[in-house]
């Protein structure tokens, strides 16, 4: 019964939506606004990688509340998660095989640099702050399998975490200051396109949500693996 | 066939769509609907990205000098889904925080059993 009213409905938002999608032909190009930022982004923000620019050059204002909406959840989580009581540590967890310590061991560092590297080459290749945050959450992921017993610092996960949001809002003001007075814009130099010192605040924003997701996305790693262990 | 091949992507990102939208209709474990949620947040990403492709584009990264502005796809539904994918961290986040919660206080994961949810 269930089922056949759910499949009911899915019909009618089916119709719905090709009929919809029908006006809309695959792979012709739609918008204007696309060619625009295309066009003219290497000119206006200097990093090469377009949605880079869109995300931290035209729409950074937007990015700031994004990073607000991931700050509010990691908080509401650790909310929910603390009014549940707490786990009281993770002591029935088998501790890990032999493979996954030494792998962690190797691999920890390794994956690091690899989450510094994508979110400091955001504006020049895919990639950016929140892809570069999830990948060194993954790092503190594969610690907390490898190794029941251990825990990150809170203190200094909120610490990195409020230090580089208050970096992506400073920088902001900034531009209200020095640059074209109008917040988050550009007050460094464009530098040369397709090198790592480019941009102007593209790269600083980006190393900060970078550091910011990275130690939120940990602490949510933190509170879920504290609840389960 | 060339209807098939013109439509591939909405097809496939309509059918997660689908597939996530009955999870939440018809199941009943919260761990279930939870991933019901996902599989429907990545369905709709995949719509985002495909309708905003251009047939023959590249990735809009000027990463080698040859490549020209005419054939790139468009940036702006890559940037929405950028922050789409995000918020759907986030709110997985929370869903499997609320579901660890709703496990402590009613002892079980299925929503017909919990009694306590009704008033």
């Amino acid at each position: 019964m269930r089922l056949a009213v759910g499949l009911i409905l899915l019909a009618v938002i089916g119709v719905g939506i090709a009929v919809s999608l029908g006006g809309i032909p695959f792979g012709a190009p739609k918008t204007v606004i696309g060619d625009h930022y295309v066009d003219s982004a290497r000119d206006d923000t200097g990093a090469t990688n377009v949605v880079t620019s869109v995300v931290v050059g035209y729409r950074a204002f937007d990015t700031l509340g994004e990073v607000t909406v991931l700050f509010v959840a990691a908080l509401g989580l650790g909310a929910v998660l603390a009014a549940a009581g707490g786990g009281g540590g993770r002591s029935g967890v088998e501790p890990a095989s032999l493979i996954l310590r030494v792998g962690n061991a190797f691999l920890f560092p390794l994956i690091l640099l690899f989450g510094a590297y994508i979110f400091s080459h955001g504006h020049l290749t895919p990639g950016g702050g929140f892809q570069g945050g999830a990948i060194i959450a993954s790092a503190f992921l594969l610690v907390y399998l490898s190794s029941p017993g251990k825990r990150i610092s809170a203190t200094r996960a909120r610490a990195t975490e409020s230090l580089s949001g208050l970096v992506f809002v400073v920088v902001g003001l900034l531009g209200l200051t020095l640059g074209a007075h109008n917040f988050l814009a550009n007050f460094l130099p464009k530098g040369v396109p397709n090198t790592l010192f480019s941009a102007g605040i593209i790269p600083v924003v980006y190393c900060a949500i970078g550091l910011k997701v990275g130690s939120e996305l940990a602490g949510v790693v933190d509170g879920l693996m504290e609840e389960t262990g | 066939m060339s209807f098939l091949h013109d439509y591939v992507y909405y097809i496939g990102a309509f059918g997660l769509v689908a597939v996530g939208l009955l999870i939440l209709l018809v199941k009943r474990n919260l761990i279930k609907l939870i991933i019901g949620l996902s599989i429907l947040d990545t369905g709709v990403n995949m719509l985002l990205i495909s309708v905003g492709y251009i047939t023959g584009g590249t990735a809009p990264i000027f990463s080698r000098p040859g490549l020209s502005e005419g054939g790139m796809v468009d940036p702006v539904p890559q940037a929405l889904v950028l922050t789409a994918i995000v918020i759907g961290v986030a709110i997985l986040a929370l869903a499997l925080g609320l579901a660890v919660r709703f496990y402590k206080n009613c002892g079980t994961l299925d929503l017909r059993t919990a009694k306590e949810l009704k008033w």
